[in-house]
C-alpha cells in the first residue's frame, strides 16, 4: 500500500514532491485563512480609535481650557464675550439657546410626527403608505444647509409679517424647521414601534367595540410607548447637534435671553463661529471651542443612551 | 340591574365615531403638512435657482460679481472628496461587517464594538469636524485639502455603511455558505465566491445612500476650514478645495449683503439636489435590479 514501495523511483520522487507541495501550499492557504481574522480585526477597531480619538482630544484640550477658566466660572457664567479686552466664558448663553431651539424643534415635531406615525400606522391604506412614506423620506434625505437656506430665505421673511418684532435672525425659524427637518425621523421610528404591535391586540379591541381611536390611544400607543418616547429623544439628540440650520439663521448673538424673537447662538454655532474665524491654535478662545465640543458631546451621549435604556428596558414583548 | 337607556347609549356612540373620523382627518393633515412644506421648499429653490442655471455658472470659476459667479470649482471638489470618501468607508465598512458578522465571537468584545458603533452613529457632525481638525488638518498636517475633509467625512458616515454591511451579510442565506463548506471551501473562500457576491447589492445600497448623507454634510468641512476665497480648481486628493454645501452655506450667509448671492445658492442647492436624486436613483435601482432572492 506504501507508495515507497513503489519501484518506480521517479514516480515515488514526484508523488513526494506533489505531498511536500501541497503541505506548503496548505501551510501558506492556513496561514492566510488565520490572518484574515486579525487584519478585519485591525479594520473594526477604526471604529473604536473614533471614539478614543473623539474623546481624547476632547478631554485634553478641554482640560487645559479649565487650567485657564476656572470649570464653575464656565457652568455658571451668563456671559460669553470670548473676543472682548477682558474675556468672559459662560457657557449658559449657548446652553439656552441649544436648549430654546430644541424645544422649539420638539414643540413642531412632536406632535406633527407622531399623529403621521398614527396615520401612516393605523389609518392609512397601504396604497397610501407607498406613496407617503418615499416623500418622507425624500425630506429626511434633504442636506441640512438646504434647510438652513429655507429657514433664512424664506420662515424668517414670512414670520416677521406676523411678527414684526421678530430679529432678522432669530431662534424661532430654524427651530421650527429644525422641527420640520425631524419630523420624518420621529414619524419613521414611531411607526415602525406602532406596527410591531400584535394584530390580535387591536382586534381584541375591535371587537369589544371600540372605535380606531380608541385602539390606538388605549392599546396601541401605551404598547409601542417605549418605541416612541426612543424616537422622540433620538429626535432631540437630533436637534441638539444640529449645526448649519441655526448657523445660518440664528445669527451669532451671544444673549442669555429667554425672548424667541431675538438672536441666540447654540453651541453647534459657536463651534462654527470660532472655528471659521480662525482662532490662532493655543489661545484661549481655541481652548474654548473644544470645552464648548465637550459639553454638546456629553449632551448628545446622554441622549443616545437613554433612548437605547428605554427601548429596551420598557419593551413590552408580546 | 342598571338601566340602559338607548337613547343614551346612541348619543356616546355618534358621539364616538365622529371623534373618531375627525382625528383621522386631523392626522391626516399632520402627514400632508410635511408634505407640503416639501413641496413650498422644492418650489422656492426651483423659483428662485432655475433661471441662474446655464453652461457659465455649471463651468465657470466663483467671482465676486454674481453674473459671472460658477460652481465648477464645488462640483470638482465634490468629486474628489467622494474619491476619497467612497473607497475608505467601502473599505473599513465592509471589513468591520464581515469581523462582526462572521468572525468575532459573540462575546464582550464584539457587544463592545457593536455598542460603540451606535453611539458614533449618534455623535454630531460637528465634533467629527473638530476631530478631523485636530488630527488630520493638524497633527497629521495635511492642512484643510481634500484628503483631510475626506477622511473625516468617512469617518462620519462609517457607521450607516458597517451597519447597511452587517444587515446585507446578515440577510445572506445560511444554505448558500453551508453548501460551500461542503464543497471544501475555506471560511475566506466562502466569503470572498459565496457571501460578499450575494450581499453586494445591499451593501452597494447602504454605500451609496451614505455618500450622499456625505455630499450634503457642511459642518465638519466648515470647522476643518474651507476658505470661501476663489481658489484654482482641485486637481488632486492633496489640494485645498470647495464643495457645493460650502458654496451654499457662503451665499446664504451673505445673501443679505448682496440679494443675487440667494439666486446663487438656490441654483447651487437645485445641483446638489439633482446629483442626490440621481445617487438614490441608483441606489433603488440597484437594490430592485439586482437583490435576489433565494
Amino acid at each position: 500500500m506504501s507508495i515507497n514501495s513503489n519501484p518506480a523511483k521517479e514516480k515515488d520522487m514526484n508523488i513526494r514532491d506533489l505531498i511536500e507541495q501541497k503541505r506548503q501550499s496548505r501551510n501558506v492557504k492556513d496561514l492566510f485563512e488565520k490572518s484574515i481574522p486579525v487584519i478585519l480585526f485591525l479594520i473594526a477597531s477604526v471604529s473604536i480609535l473614533t471614539t478614543i480619538g473623539i474623546i481624547y482630544t476632547l478631554l485634553s484640550e478641554t482640560i487645559e481650557f479649565f487650567k485657564r477658566v476656572p470649570i464653575v466660572d464656565f457652568f455658571t457664567g451668563t456671559v460669553l464675550k470670548p473676543l472682548s479686552q477682558t474675556p468672559e466664558f459662560g457657557v449658559l448663553p449657548l446652553i439656552m439657546g441649544t436648549v430654546t431651539s430644541s424645544l422649539i424643534a420638539m414643540v413642531v415635531a412632536v406632535p406633527i410626527g407622531l399623529m403621521t406615525a398614527i396615520y401612516l400606522s393605523e389609518y392609512a391604506a397601504d396604497s397610501v403608505r407607498r406613496v407617503f412614506k418615499p416623500l418622507l423620506e425624500i425630506l429626511a434625505g434633504i442636506p441640512t444647509i438646504v434647510y438652513g437656506f429655507f429657514a433664512f430665505t424664506f420662515v424668517t421673511p414670512l414670520l416677521r409679517e406676523f411678527i414684526p418684532s421678530l430679529q432678522a435672525t432669530n431662534i424661532l425659524s430654524p427651530g421650527i424647521v429644525m422641527g420640520i427637518m425631524i419630523i420624518p425621523m420621529i414619524a419613521s421610528l414611531s411607526e415602525d414601534a406602532m406596527r410591531s404591535v400584535p394584530n390580535a391586540m387591536r382586534e381584541g379591541a375591535l371587537g369589544l367595540g371600540a372605535t380606531k381611536l380608541e385602539v390606538t390611544r388605549k392599546v396601541v400607543i401605551p404598547a409601542a410607548l417605549s418605541g416612541i418616547i426612543a424616537s422622540f429623544v433620538l429626535g432631540i439628540s437630533r436637534a441638539i447637534g444640529e449645526t448649519m440650520i441655526v448657523t445660518i439663521a440664528s445669527g451669532s448673538t451671544k444673549n442669555f435671553t429667554f425672548d424667541i424673537t431675538q438672536s441666540m447662538q447654540t453651541m453647534t454655532a459657536y463651534i462654527v463661529e470660532v472655528t471659521g474665524g480662525d482662532a490662532p491654535a493655543g489661545s484661549t478662545i481655541y481652548y474654548s471651542l473644544y470645552a464648548v465640543a465637550m459639553t454638546l458631546f456629553v449632551f448628545t451621549l446622554i441622549m443616545n443612551v437613554i433612548a437605547r435604556y428605554v427601548s429596551r428596558k420598557f419593551r413590552e414583548e408580546y | 340591574m342598571v338601566e340602559v337607556k338607548p337613547s343614551v347609549v346612541m348619543r356616546k356612540m355618534n358621539m364616538r365615531l365622529r371623534l373618531n373620523s375627525l382625528s383621522k382627518f386631523i392626522f391626516l393633515l399632520a402627514t400632508l403638512l410635511g408634505l407640503v412644506v416639501l413641496a413650498v421648499l422644492i418650489y422656492r429653490v426651483v423659483s428662485e435657482g432655475i433661471s441662474w442655471i446655464n453652461m457659465d455658472f455649471l463651468t465657470g470659476k466663483l467671482s465676486t460679481q454674481p453674473e459671472r459667479a460658477g460652481i465648477m470649482g464645488a462640483i470638482l471638489g465634490t468629486f474628489w472628496l467622494m474619491l476619497v470618501v467612497a473607497p475608505v468607508t467601502m473599505f473599513l465598512g465592509v471589513g468591520t461587517a464581515i469581523y462582526l458578522e462572521l468572525y468575532a465571537k459573540k462575546g464582550r468584545l464584539q457587544a463592545l464594538i457593536q455598542t460603540n458603533i451606535a453611539n458614533l452613529a449618534g455623535v454630531p457632525s460637528i465634533v467629527y469636524g473638530i476631530l478631523g481638525m485636530t488630527v488630520f488638518v493638524r497633527a497629521l498636517d495635511f492642512g484643510n485639502v481634500v484628503l483631510a475633509g475626506g477622511l473625516t467625512m468617512s469617518l462620519l458616515i462609517l457607521p450607516i455603511v458597517i451597519v447597511a454591511s452587517q444587515e446585507a451579510i446578515r440577510a445572506v442565506p445560511n444554505p448558500l455558505s453551508e453548501a460551500s463548506y461542503g464543497m471544501g471551501a475555506t471560511k475566506w473562500q466562502t466569503i470572498k465566491n459565496i457571501i460578499l457576491p450575494v450581499a453586494l447589492p445591499g451593501i452597494l445600497t447602504g454605500a451609496i445612500l451614505s455618500l450622499s448623507r456625505a455630499i450634503g454634510e457642511t459642518a465638519p468641512l466648515v470647522v476643518i476650514g474651507i476658505p470661501a476665497l476663489l481658489l484654482p480648481f482641485p486637481g488632486g486628493i492633496l489640494d485645498k478645495f470647495t464643495v457645493l454645501p460650502m458654496q451654499i452655506y457662503y451665499w446664504t450667509l451673505d445673501s443679505s449683503l448682496v440679494a443675487e448671492y440667494a439666486n446663487l445658492a438656490a441654483a447651487t442647492i437645485l445641483v446638489l439636489l439633482i446629483a442626490l436624486l440621481i445617487l438614490n436613483s441608483t441606489a433603488i435601482f440597484i437594490r430592485n435590479k439586482f437583490q435576489k432572492s433565494y
